[in-house]
């Protein structure tokens, strides 16, 4: 086994991303979704990190820490429109939401 | 110098009174506007005046005043001015419409006097702005300016004519007046057109004096020109086949007859043809039909009115035929006489039907013949004016009709058209017999309306009567302007005055040898008192037989009505040409428009292009909304598929 390197940890950060998006697409619970987007947003992450540590600049470390910040504030919100569309129609299926249909 | 800064004045003093009776005519009232009204054209007469006699004071050479207002047009090498030109003929026809006008204002005011104050300064301002828009017409220095004046004066005949429009055939009688003039008025822009595209420019001193340099004689250019000139003459001074609306046009009030369908407005074709003689002369083919077609016209609408009931209907087929002989007379190339047979014919026919609407008016509002009758002694001052003017348009010396009728019949005759001079013979005995049917059947015999009309028969006020008194005075000495040679010589040497006059505009025409009218002074060939003698006989022949006819034996024409009954329903139809244009313009113009409308427009552009453009647009929304189905999933898997594809083509493409 070769040495764990930037090609592993990008790797990984695909198979997160891409799991995430699966996620997002084919799920039906908004919770699942919301949270295939938290894994995608720290596939991202983890590649950022990845970079900065091989180009050894601090710009890719606080980018992620904006990107936690960001997403601490998202989950917030995001849970709480979830609480509220579940208060609205007694379900959290995102295909039951069609309300601005053309 | 300094007279020539006035003549602005002439045509702005009219204006004024439009503006004053338009905008203050209701707070000042009746009494204001009959005193803003006339007055304004009475100035516009005493200008005209001084003019003229600041002309008659130079050298006839020297005779011509202009003055420019300001530039109007100016664009590239096309150029026209608001320029006013005072030369012979025109300062003629500016007495002749100041003149005249002013006397026909007067009596509007008395005609009028039962309008409510709207529709008295209504009228006057509609009179004034008449009076203004013919006086542009006449004083234009070019023909696009004459042509503003000729709009000017259409527009007017049209509110004049359809005065009181509440009642619906006055206003169609407007309309129709104004179409028919339409089609003229398209003919004379065409003919201004070819103008400017041959000569480069629309003024008079540029086209006139070059006209025999630049048109071949008898060529093409010429022809056209002349002709298209011609055909808004005929529209504008009702001859065959465009006259159909000056009969309708009796509709407006009496005044406005005898000032614009009289007097002055429909002689404005004749006017232009006579200032356009140096282009009439390089077209003698057009010259030819100028006077067939005033012959014609002549004889045709005599026959006309020899049938008709109604007085003003009488004098509107007398006025068509009396402007066919004017057309005769240019026709032949005879402008003076034109000009002065319209000056005369200004006269008498506005005394007429200045007469006409004092017998109207006496009577309150009956028109028709069969019912006045045995008016002489009530109406003792229109009696005998109309008389003087009945005798002068029936041309018995010494009156004015005499003079210048017989000198466009003896030009006829001289310039070698014997045929035209019979047509116009024969015109001269209709028109004795069907003035003096009016009269006898108006002022002779008994009375023939109702009791109560019969007590309320009064003379018209006096600002009617003067004017009467006035014009039929000039009916009688009127004449006397333009006494041939041949009296002349008789009488110790008399010259033609107005044909002195006028030659300084016309001396190329005469110097081209078309005639001998101006070196006859020197031998008057005897034919020439044959030609009187011959056209005097007919008259008297014409008057002896209307007094036979409709005086002595009142019983026979209606007689002679029964025997010949279809001859006397064509006539009394008007030869049916009212409904022949009916047939064939008038009904396929309306199926024309209807298809037009509902075809094309309710069809093609409402139904087509709009309802289509709309459906179109309609389907392709119904499609694309397809595409906001509102649900998330879609929206993202699109989005995805759409970054997907970006990345694809940027790492692969």
């Amino acid at each position: 086994m070769s040495e764990i390197g930037v090609g592993h940890y990008l790797t990984l950060s695909a198979v997160l991303f891409t799991i995430g998006v699966i996620g997002v697409l084919t799920r039906k619970n908004a919770i699942i979704v919301f949270m295939a987007i938290e894994i995608m947003l720290n596939a991202a992450n983890l590649a950022f990190v990845t970079f900065a540590m091989s180009i050894g600049d601090l710009g890719g470390l606080v980018m992620v820490l904006f990107v936690i910040a960001v997403a601490a504030a998202e989950a917030a919100v995001g849970l709480a429109i979830i609480v509220a569309m579940y208060r609205h129609r007694e379900t959290v299926n995102v295909e039951a939401f069609t309300a601005m249909r053309g | 110098m300094t007279a020539a800064n006035w003549i602005w004045l002439v045509p702005a003093l009219p204006l004024a009174g439009v503006l004053v009776n338009g905008l203050l005519g209701r707070r000042i009232g009746k009494g204001g506007v009959s005193v803003i009204g006339p007055g304004v054209v009475g100035a516009a007469f005493a200008v005209a005046l001084a003019l003229f006699l600041e002309l008659s004071a130079r050298e006839p050479e020297a005779r011509t005043l202009s003055q420019t207002v300001y530039t109007w047009i100016a664009a590239g090498d096309f150029h026209a001015s608001a320029a006013f030109l005072v030369d012979p003929l025109s300062s003629v026809l500016m007495l002749v419409v100041t003149g005249v006008g002013f006397l026909i204002h007067v009596y509007s005011a008395g005609y009028m006097h039962d309008e409510d104050r709207r529709g008295f300064a209504r009228y006057f301002t509609y009179l004034n702005l008449f009076t203004f828009a013919m006086l542009v017409l006449v004083m234009a220095d070019n023909y696009l300016l004459l042509f503003v004046g000729w709009e000017g004066v259409g527009l007017c005949s049209y509110l004049l004519i359809g005065f009181w429009f509440k009642d619906r055939a006055n206003a169609t009688a407007g309309k129709k007046a104004f179409i028919v003039n339409r089609i003229g008025d398209f003919g004379f822009l065409l003919g201004i057109f070819l103008m400017f595209g041959t000569f480069g420019s629309v003024a008079f001193a540029d086209v006139l004096p070059s006209a025999a340099s630049v048109l071949e004689p008898g060529g093409p250019l010429a022809l056209w020109i002349c002709l298209f000139l011609f055909v808004g003459a005929v529209g504008k001074s009702a001859q065959i086949p465009l006259y159909v609306w000056l009969p309708d046009a009796m509709a407006g009030p009496t005044p406005v007859s005898a000032l614009i369908h009289a007097a002055t407005m429909v002689t404005a074709g004749v006017y232009m043809v006579a200032r356009s003689h140096a282009l009439y002369d390089m077209a003698p083919a057009v010259l030819a039909v100028v006077a067939g077609i005033g012959a014609a016209t002549a004889l045709y609408a005599a026959t006309i009115g020899l049938v008709q009931t109604d007085i003003k209907k009488v004098l509107a087929y007398s006025t068509i035929s009396q402007l066919g002989y004017m057309f005769l007379g240019v026709g032949v190339a005879a402008y003076a006489a034109g000009i002065f047979h319209l000056v005369t014919h200004a006269f008498f026919k506005a005394l007429l039907f200045l007469g006409a609407g004092s017998v109207i008016h006496a009577l309150h509002g009956e028109q028709d013949m069969r019912r006045l009758g045995g008016l002489k002694s009530a109406l003792p001052v229109t009696y005998w004016t109309m008389l003087a003017a009945t005798l002068a348009i029936a041309g018995i010396p010494p009156l004015a009709g005499f003079f210048s009728k017989d000198e466009i019949l003896w030009r006829a005759w001289d310039a070698g058209h014997p045929v035209l001079w019979a047509i116009g013979l024969a015109t001269a005995g209709l028109t004795a017999l069907y003035m003096f049917r009016l009269f006898f059947l108006t002022f002779h015999g008994p009375f023939r309306g109702t009791g109560e009309q019969r007590q309320h028969l009064h003379e018209s006020p006096p600002t009617m009567t003067v004017p009467l008194a006035i014009l039929g005075v000039l009916s009688l000495v009127g004449g006397w302007i333009g006494i041939p040679p041949a009296i002349g010589q008789a009488l110790g040497g008399v010259p033609n005055a107005i044909e002195s006059w006028l030659e300084p505009v016309f001396a190329d025409t005469h110097a081209a040898g078309t005639s001998q009218a101006v070196e006859g002074a020197h031998a008057v060939p005897p034919s020439e008192y044959a030609l009187m003698a011959a056209s005097v006989a007919v008259a008297l022949l014409g008057i002896l037989a209307a007094r036979y006819l409709w005086l002595a034996r009142p019983e026979l024409p209606t007689r002679i009505g029964l025997r010949l009954r279809a001859p006397a329903a064509i006539l009394s139809n008007k030869y049916y040409v009212d409904e022949l244009y009916d047939a064939i313009v008038v009904r396929p113009y309306n199926a024309l428009s209807r298809f037009a409308w509902r075809v094309i427009d309710d069809g093609l552009i409402d139904g087509l292009l709009v309802g289509g453009t709309g459906a179109v647009v309609k389907w392709q929304s119904r499609v694309s909304s397809a595409w906001q189905s509102g649900a998330i999933p879609t929206y993202v898997t699109v989005f995805f598929g759409g970054v997907v594809a970006i990345l694809v083509y940027y790492l692969f493409g």
